[in-house]
Parts: C-alpha cells; structure tokens; sequence
C-alpha cells in the first residue's frame, strides 16, 4: 500500500504562533497608527512591486495561499476574487467592497485593525481591488465605530497625500480610489447584498441572488464583498509568500487567525494565533484559563453569536478552525470565542442572542420576521420556565422552519443557537418548567 | 429553450423563465404573495418555495429563480408541502384572524391559501402585534395589522404608477408599509393597490363595508371616464353598481385601472335624471313620458334638426340619434364639445395610430401639449415602460409632472415647425419613434397641420410602425367621429345656423348660450349642465346601464354589458330615441336593440368586428404655422365628465389631491 511507504507527513503546524510569523504587528496599539508607523512595520513597503506581479499572479498567489474568507462562512478569498471579470465588456467598472460592519456579539477584530492598523487595510484594498481589476473600495463601516471610522478616513487622507491611492496608486500606473462609508448602525448591514443596498442609500436588505454580486452588485456593477481581515492580509501573503501562510493549519483551514475571547476567561483578549489551535492551548495560553478552573467551563460559542454553542467536553481539545468546529456542529465564524463557565444562565444567554436577531432581523422576508420574534418569546418563557415541556420540541421545530428558508442567513443564524442550546442543554430547559410547575408549598391559613 | 422537469413531467419553456412559471406551465399551482407578473421579483414572501435539483438541500423561492436546463423541480414533495406550512404559519401569527369584518374576506389570497396549503391551526401562544393605521388618501383604506409586507404596493407606487411615495419603515416584526409622511398617495393609479394587497391591508375606502364578493353580479364593460377604455367588470348588488374593478387585457389596459374609473361608481346613484322633465314657464317641472313627447312632437324644426353627442356615449346611442336627426331631415351632427373643429378627412390623422401595447417598444417619444397623467395615466404608464427599455422622452407644452425623466423644449406651439436639433437628431436615429399629440394641441390653429408635417421630418411612419398618435379623451370621440359626428366648422357652425330642434345626446361640455333661439332635448342621465339648458329632459342610460359598443383612442372596437336597471323612470337611450321617433312620425326602423345593431353594422362595418379598426394611413393638407402657448383642456382629473362630478369619492379627491384641501379624521 502506497500509505503504508510513504514517508508520515509532518502533522500540520496549529500553534503556538511566534511573533515573528504575526501579520498584524501593531494590533494592541502600542506604536502609533499613522503612515509612518505603518510603513516602519513594513506597510506600503514597495506596494509597487506587489502589484507589479500582475493580477492574474496576485488571484493564484491568494489561492495557493489557502486563505479562506474571515467574515464567517469561509469562502476561499481567492476564489472570490477570480469570479470577477477580466475585461468590462460594456463598460461598466468593478468595484471592491470591504465590510468593516462588525456587528457579531463577540466578534470585535475589524475594530482593533481599523484602530491600530489601518494601512494593512488600505494597502490590502489596493493590493485586492487591482487584482480584481476593481475601480474602487468601499469600506463600509460600522455606524456604532465612530473613534474607528475617524482613524480610517485620516488614514485613508494620508495614503493619498503620500501618493498611495488615487491616480497612478503607489506608481504602478493604475488608478484606485478608497471610499469610506459609515453605516447606520444595522446588523444586517454585513450581509454583503444588504451592505451593497446600503451604500447605495436604500434600506439595507438583502437582495435575492442570483444574480450574485461579482455579476451585478453595487450599482449594478460587479462587486466583491469581503471582510477586513480577509483584505488586511492579502499584502503579508504575497511578501511573505502564499507557502508561509499556507504552513499554519491544517489542510484546507490555512493560515493565521485573529480570535477574539471574550467572557469568562481571566483575561478576555483579541490574538492572531494559528488556525487549528486546540482551544485549550489558545485559553490556556493567552487568556489565563477560564474563571475559576477548567472544570468551571460550561460552554462555548466559538464564532460569534450565530454559531452553536458547544458544551465544555466536547470543545476542550477542539482544533478551533473550520472543519474542526464544524465537525462539532458549530463552526468558526468570525472566531468570536464567547466563554461561559458555569455561573451563566446559559438559557437566558441564548434567550438574549435571540432577542439580538428578532431587533436585527430586516423584516423583509416571512419566516425570519415573524419567526425571530416568536422564538424570541419562546425563550423567554423557556428561561423563566413559563412553558410546558412540548415547547421545547414546538421551538425546535420553529427553528427548522425558518432555516433555509430565508432569503440571506440571518434566519440561519437566529436558528442555530436555539438549536445548539436544545442539542446540548435540553434537561436544564426541562428543569426549569418542571420546577416552575411544581405545586408551591402555602402556609397554612 | 430549457427543458426541465416539474414534478416528473418533462417540459421546455422559453428562455429566461422562472421556475414558478415553469411550474406554471406545467399546470402546477404555486402559492404565491409578493410574486406579481407586473411587479419586479421581491422575493421575500417565502411562499412559492419548492424542491429543485441541482441546487442546495433547501428549498428555493421559485419566483426568484431562473429555470436551468436539467432541473428537477418537485411541487409536492415533504420538503415543500412543510415549508409551505411553515410559512403559511409565519405569516398568520401576526395576522388578526378578523375575516368576518374584513373586506377583503371571501377574495382574500391568504384565506384562500391558508385553506389550501395551511396547517388548520396555529402553535402561536404569544400576543400578536397590532400596527397603527396609516393615511394614504381618500381612495385606500387601511389596515395596516393585517399588513403581510409583500410590499406589492411599494413596489407598485415605484414601478407602475412612477409615484415613490409608499414605503416601508422600520424594520424585523416593527417593518410597516406607510405613505412617506402619511400623506396621500399622489397618484391617479393609487387605487390598484387596494387589487394588488393580497390580504385586506389595502382595502377600497369608498368601497368599505358595501358588500360581499359572493353577493355580487359581475358584469364586464368598458370604462367611459377616458378614452383609453379601461376593460372594467361592474361589480352590482340590486339596482345599484358598487364597485368597478379592472379587467386584464393586456392591449389595452394590462391589468390597471385608474382611480376614476375605478371609483365614480357612486356618482351612478346621485343627482340622477330617473323621470322625464319639461320646461314649464321657465322652470324644470317632472312630466310623463307622454307629455314629454308631445312637447317635443309640437316643435315646428321644418328639418332643422341637430344632434350633439357626449363624451361617455356608446356607438348604438349615436347612431339611434343620428338616425333620427336624419330622418327627421336634418344633417347637423356635433361630438366634439368644446368648439374644436379639427379637420377629420383622415381619420387616421385624429386617431392614436401605435397600438398601445407597442408603444412600449418606442424608442424615441415627442409628447405634444399633453399631460397624459391626466388624460390618459394608462397611457403614461407604457411610457414609463418603454422609459425602462432606453426610451427617451421630449415634450413640448406645458411642464408637469409626469413621473419620469422628460426634457422639456418649452410651450411654444411654434417649435413644432424648428424642432431642435437634438430632438431631429435623437428621432433619425430610433427606429420605432413616437410622438404623442394631446387634445389640448387641436385648439391651437394650425398646430395639428404642424404636427402632421412632422410625421415625415421625423420619420414617424415606418413599415409595420405608425408613431403618429393623437390622444383623445372622450370616450366616445372615435366612436362619434366613425358615424359622422363631426360638421365643418364645428359647434359654432352649428350653433350659427340656428337649429329649430337640438338633441342633446347626454352633451354636458357644451356652452349652451349659443343655442339660444333652439328647442332643447336632453338625453342623458346626471343632472349636469346639459340638463339644466335643457326644455325637455328625457332620462337616458349610464355607461353601465346598458350594453354598447365602444371605440377607444386607438380605434379599437370593445363592447361593453349591461350592469343593472337604469333608475326609476329613465330608459336605454336607443329607446328613448325609436319610441320619440315614433310620437315624432319619423318611426325609427329597429325595434330591438339587436336590430338597430345590426343597422350600425351595415352602415358602419368596422363598428362590427370587435379590435383595432384600420383607418388606412393618408395625411390630410392641412394649414401649419401655429403659435402660442398650448392649454390643458382638462381643469381637473377627478371631476371631468357629469358621473364623477356627481360622485362624493371624485369630488374629496379633487378637493384633497388637486386642490390641497386637508381632511381632519376623527379619532378613532
């Protein structure tokens, strides 16, 4: 058997990451964000030359590289940026969208970037809108960013004064421009197609594809949205070459990752780390343990707020990449990691998760308008214990009914944490209705 | 052409369907709330989902989704008979279950679908959301609980009728269809919305609590409030018609009507004429049939006989009138009120000669002194459509509104004779132009022999493309002017030669000061103007009183049914006109209405053949060189003819939407 004579392949390297393999060197903001910080980094470090590589190059060196969209459903980067034509065969130009609108409850890394290192962004908003053959950037932001939103547009005037965007960008020869949008402050906001509704000063609702973006997106015109870590490493491969990215990792979960734990951990943190790092190793490492001892932990969300929760045993050596969460009935998202050891009332924690999708939901689209509500007003009753134990199967089935049938995955991800919660705590729903039922003692009259 | 396979039943369908109309075709029913064949695709019902394959393992909104070669659809697997109940269960949470005091009962979309696709109850335990009332005018009643936020009416107001004014607010379980600041709707369409809801969010506000769908008589007729002629079905209980609703006829009307139309029904049942009057000592005094006759039969006319048609006539009624004016041996014969006495040796140069379906083709379009939102808003909206296909649209005349990018060369009826060079240029370049002439237009002198000369400047005239269109908007114009009513010279030739005996067919535009010295007969069925001049008042028909034939601007022949009774006393008009004809000594030959049809359709062939009628194509000499600003001739939409002047629903919306009066509500 050829398995048998082959030589074992080295196990795939999931941590933990030395400093000096960190793309975002600046991400506590110990040194100034400014141009000339940045570019002692190494930012706009001959950009010219990335970009004189040509497009084509650029796409394929994304794709060797393995990156996988960071926004949270991890759709090859370079793949996404291929889908764009080559040539505009009437005339109408391309655009780049980036989604700066970070507002996953527990996702908080697109804000420490735009704070810190906002030329990694801006210099990857080059580097990917001229290999998408892109006319422009839109960096939609979040409304609620506004200290952030202030550094990016300084940041964004310095690359201009410095002759890095705008005609002839970093002296390549072609023309890039870089616009930053403020949003309104809606969640649904960074959903691509809603985002691209909203730059265009509509009501940001998601529109039906197909057609899909990269055929007609912003204005009409074809579009890539992609997240902001996605877009801010994109310079640092191509320096660093797609081969010492795609060293981090496992097979198909490649790369460096910025995760943010927050909760019951001692110190909550946002940290670039290897994709695959067991979850253990990256708390016990950069977190100080969770609170009160490892026996303490009760569950995990570790993308953000619309994945599963995992319980404690089955998240504990966990490779916290894609398919390793995946495989666990999560998933990574943003690599959002909310901990929560065994002082949470884990019901009233979804039970909040869902009212955060019933005020977010656009109300577009049946099922997820009138379904986060009622799931909301389920769990409610669920927490308190003001049910009967066949809610919990009619819930369930609620659930089902608005996943997959929605337009974008809002429905999904209101869906899934009620889902992760009745997978893995349904005796504590039960305890709670049946105590709440039992007869309550009365003093004797 | 793709072939697909719905349900296991293999089909091709043309390129560029959805899956719902592949299913469609398949003979497959597909629930439906926010899909609409008129609309853009919204998608966001949810309702129309189905299985297909290849695809993910979800089902899939087939409004939305292109039908592929090789898909496999199903319709009736698990998959989609569970989302549908699923969906059919969302969207009746917050749905009040008040059918029984609810309009729209009985031809209610989500009635009836929750009967077919439904689970039969609700696990709902919660309260359910209640949303204020919004105000959208004195057409649309609301409300807004039942609303299920298709957004059929958003995207309406923004598509069809050009008018973005209704939107939705807020957003999840909060998102609330409104008009944007609630004021009314501005738009002469609004009242399509109230077909469009499909629950009884929308509801027809003059219509409100009148009636049941079950307990109506549906009768189809052709609208006469403009010349478009609207295919309507007249919706009557009893004696009494209670509401007009469209028909679809996608030549003529789609799938729209416009507010008038749709709501001078009630003027039907006020200021009617429902017995005979005769003028008495200079007063108006009720009479017998009898008397009345005889006070007409003892007018010594010696032939000098002349006949006045009105705007909402039907052919039969005309030529009944011409019959005995003839036989009575006088040849006087007006239609057009107001005194226009354009030249009418070609038809096909007083005639919109682009069908109106076409018109959406039309690359290039000219209007000329119109403003078509008010005289014919159907007609604006196939604009607006060919605007979509990359017309574009240049004006002369006054500037108003309507509802699309227009540029405007000035009011000057003598640009007509050194159109800019843009406009030459824009024109010799398109290859299905158009140019729209309003009525206002023939009142200018000279400016219908200017806008003739055009034809050839601009190339108007192709093969199989005539883009020369004069628009009327009486409804019985082309009719009148097919039997002959027109004289040289128009009502004032007629008015200077003094006719002893005038009829006055239902004629309520006419300034009937100039016909001082004339016994005056008036047919017709409002107390309007036309009655008020009038020495005999004979009470006639409306509209929907009786069947007739009708010619729209285009030359298209319609027929309309008979609703319901004329009220008390009063008669269908031909038979009014054969049994005086009788008391006169100048016994009409007809006995029936089948035999005087039959009549007009020997005198009158083209009136026989129910579609476009085929004028030819010749262009009459005619004088040019007009000059001078061009006039609206109508003052205001609502209150154009004697039935909506007699409606309360026109009259509040003329006050409302014209006039800017405000209506305080009392408090509910």
């Amino acid at each position: 058997m050829a398995e048998d004579t082959a030589p074992a392949a080295p196990p795939p390297f999931v941590g933990p990451l030395e400093d000096k393999d960190r793309i975002f060197t600046n991400v506590y903001g110990f040194q100034d964000w400014g141009i000339d910080a940045a570019m002692k980094r190494g930012d706009w470090d001959n950009t010219k030359a990335l970009l004189d590589i040509g497009q084509d190059t650029i796409i394929d060196r994304i794709k060797a590289s393995g990156l996988r969209g960071r926004g949270g459903a991890g759709f090859p980067t370079g793949m996404k940026w291929s889908f764009m034509p080559k040539e505009s065969k009437d005339g109408r130009p391309s655009f780049l969208v980036i989604n700066a609108d970070e507002s996953e409850p527990g996702s908080c890394k697109d804000r420490e970037i735009i704070r810190h290192d906002p030329h990694k962004l801006i210099e990857g908003a080059l580097v990917a809108g001229f290999a998408m053959r892109a006319r422009a950037a839109y960096i939609y932001i979040r409304g609620e960013f506004i200290y952030e939103a202030k550094v990016l547009f300084a940041a964004v005037e310095q690359a201009y004064a410095k002759g890095f965007l705008g005609k002839n960008a970093c002296g390549s020869g072609y023309d890039f421009d870089v616009f930053v949008h403020r949003g309104a402050g809606a969640y649904i906001c960074g959903e691509e197609t809603a985002q691209i509704e909203s730059l265009e000063g509509k009501k940001g609702q998601p529109r039906l594809k197909p057609p899909f973006p990269a055929g007609a997106g912003l204005y009409g015109c074809p579009t890539t949205v992609n997240n902001v870590e996605s877009i801010a490493v994109a310079p640092t491969i191509l320096r660093r070459s797609p081969e010492w990215f795609a060293s981090f990792g496992r097979d198909n979960n490649k790369g460096t990752k910025l995760f943010q734990i927050s909760g019951h951990v001692n110190k909550p943190c946002v940290v670039e780390e290897s994709m695959g790092i067991p979850f253990k190793e990256l708390i016990d490492r950069h977190c100080g343990g969770i609170r009160g001892g490892w026996d303490n932990l009760l569950a995990v969300i570790p993308g953000g707020s619309s994945v599963p929760l995992v319980p404690a045993a089955q998240i504990m050596d966990a490779p916290m990449d894609f398919d390793g969460l995946r495989a666990l009935g999560s998933g990574l998202g943003t690599a959002a990691v909310i901990v929560m050891d065994k002082s949470t009332d884990i019901v009233r924690a979804i039970s909040r998760l869902s009212y955060f999708y019933k005020h977010e939901s656009c109300g577009q689209c049946t099922p997820c308008r009138e379904g986060t509500g009622w799931m909301w007003r389920v769990m409610e009753r669920l927490r308190s214990g003001e049910a009967d134990i066949s809610e919990i199967d009619m819930l369930q089935e609620v659930t089902k009914q608005v996943e997959g049938h929605t337009i974008c995955a809002l429905g999904d991800a209101a869906a899934w944490p009620i889902q992760g919660l009745i997978r893995h705590f349904r005796p504590e729903i039960e305890r709670r209705i049946i105590e709440r039922g039992a007869p309550v003692m009365e003093a004797a009259e | 052409m793709p072939k697909v396979k719905v349900d296991g039943q293999e089909i091709e369908v043309p390129a560029g369907a959805t899956v719902l109309q592949a299913c469609e075709m398949a003979g497959k029913e597909i629930p439906r709330f926010c899909y609409h064949e008129r609309l853009s695709i919204a998608g966001n019902c949810r309702m129309c989902l189905v299985e297909v394959k290849p695809g993910p393992p979800k089902p899939q909104a087939s409004c939305a989704l292109p039908a592929a070669e090789g898909q496999e659809i199903r319709t009736d697997s698990l998959m989609v008979k569970k989302a549908r109940e699923g969906v059919m269960e969302f969207l009746l949470i917050n749905h009040p279950l008040d059918c029984p005091i609810c309009d729209q009962g009985g031809e209610c979309d989500l009635q009836d679908q929750s009967v077919a696709y439904g689970k039969g109850a609700s696990r709902f335990d919660e309260n359910k959301r209640a949303v204020t009332e919004k105000y959208m005018g004195p057409i649309v009643k609301t409300v807004m609980t039942r609303c299920i936020q298709c957004t059929r009416c958003v995207r309406f107001a923004e598509e069809v009728a050009g008018v973005p004014e209704i939107g939705a607010i807020y957003r999840g379980e909060n998102m609330q269809i409104t008009t944007y600041l609630e004021h009314a709707a501005k738009s002469e369409l609004s009242g399509n919305v109230v077909d469009l809801c499909p629950v009884g969010a929308l509801t027809s506000k003059p219509y409100a609590f009148e009636a049941r769908p079950w307990e109506l008589k549906k009768t189809p007729a052709i609208d006469v409030m403009d010349a478009l002629g609207t295919n309507i079905r007249l919706d009557s209980r009893g004696r009494q018609v209670l509401r007009a609703v469209p028909r679809i006829n996608d030549d003529v009307n789609e799938e729209w009507a416009s507010d008038k139309t749709r709501h001078n029904v009630d003027g039907l049942v006020r200021k009617r004429l429902d017995r005979p009057y005769v003028r008495k000592d200079g007063k108006l005094v009720p009479a017998t049939w009898a008397e009345a006759f005889a006070a007409i039969a003892a007018v010594q006319h010696g032939g000098s006989v002349a006949a006045i048609a009105g705007d909402l006539l039907d052919c039969e009624t005309m030529f009944a009138g011409k019959a005995l004016v003839e036989k009575l041996g006088g040849t006087m014969l007006e239609g057009r009120q107001t005194g226009m006495a354009y030249d009418v040796s070609s038809l096909s140069a007083v005639v919109f000669n682009t069908p109106l379906a076409e018109l959406e083709t039309a690359d290039a379009i000219l209007l000329v002194g119109t403003n078509l939102r008010w005289e014919a808003p159907l007609v604006n909206t196939r604009i607006r459509k060919a605007i979509k296909k990359g017309a574009k649209v240049f004006a002369v005349g006054p500037e108003v509104d309507l509802t699309y990018k227009v540029e405007w060369l000035g009011n000057d009826a003598s640009l007509l004779g050194k159109l800019p060079q843009a406009v030459v240029e824009a024109f010799g370049k398109a290859a299905r132009p158009a140019m729209i002439v309003g009525g206002g237009v023939l009142a200018v002198d000279g400016a219908h022999g200017d806008t003739l000369a055009l034809v050839e400047t601009l190339g108007l005239v192709k093969e199989g493309w005539n883009g020369y269109n004069l628009l009327h908007f009486a409804a019985a114009r082309m009719g009148a002017l097919m039997l002959g009513f027109a004289m040289d010279g128009g009502i004032k030739a007629m008015a200077a030669a003094k006719p002893k005996l005038l009829f006055s067919l239902g004629a309520d535009e006419v300034d009937y000061a100039a016909f001082e010295g004339s016994f005056k007969v008036y047919i017709g069925h409002h107390g309007d103007k036309g009655a008020h001049a009038a020495d005999v008042i004979l009470p006639g028909a409306s509209y929907a009183e009786k069947a007739g034939t009708y010619v729209n601007l285009e030359g298209r022949v319609q027929r309309g049914e008979k609703a319901v009774f004329a009220p008390g006393d009063a008669r269908e008009d031909w038979s009014i006109l054969r049994a005086l004809s009788d008391a006169m000594g100048a016994t009409l030959p007809f006995d029936s209405f089948d035999a005087l049809r039959a009549a007009m359709f020997a005198a009158v062939p083209a009136l026989g053949v129910e579609g476009l009628v085929d004028y030819g194509w010749s262009v009459p000499s005619l004088p040019t060189g007009a000059s001078g600003a061009f006039g609206s001739p109508i003052k205001d939409f609502y209150l154009t003819n004697a039935i909506c002047r007699a409606s309360p629903t026109m009259q509040q919306c003329s006050a409302e939407l014209v006039h800017g009066e405000t209506f305080a509500e009392a408090a509910e």
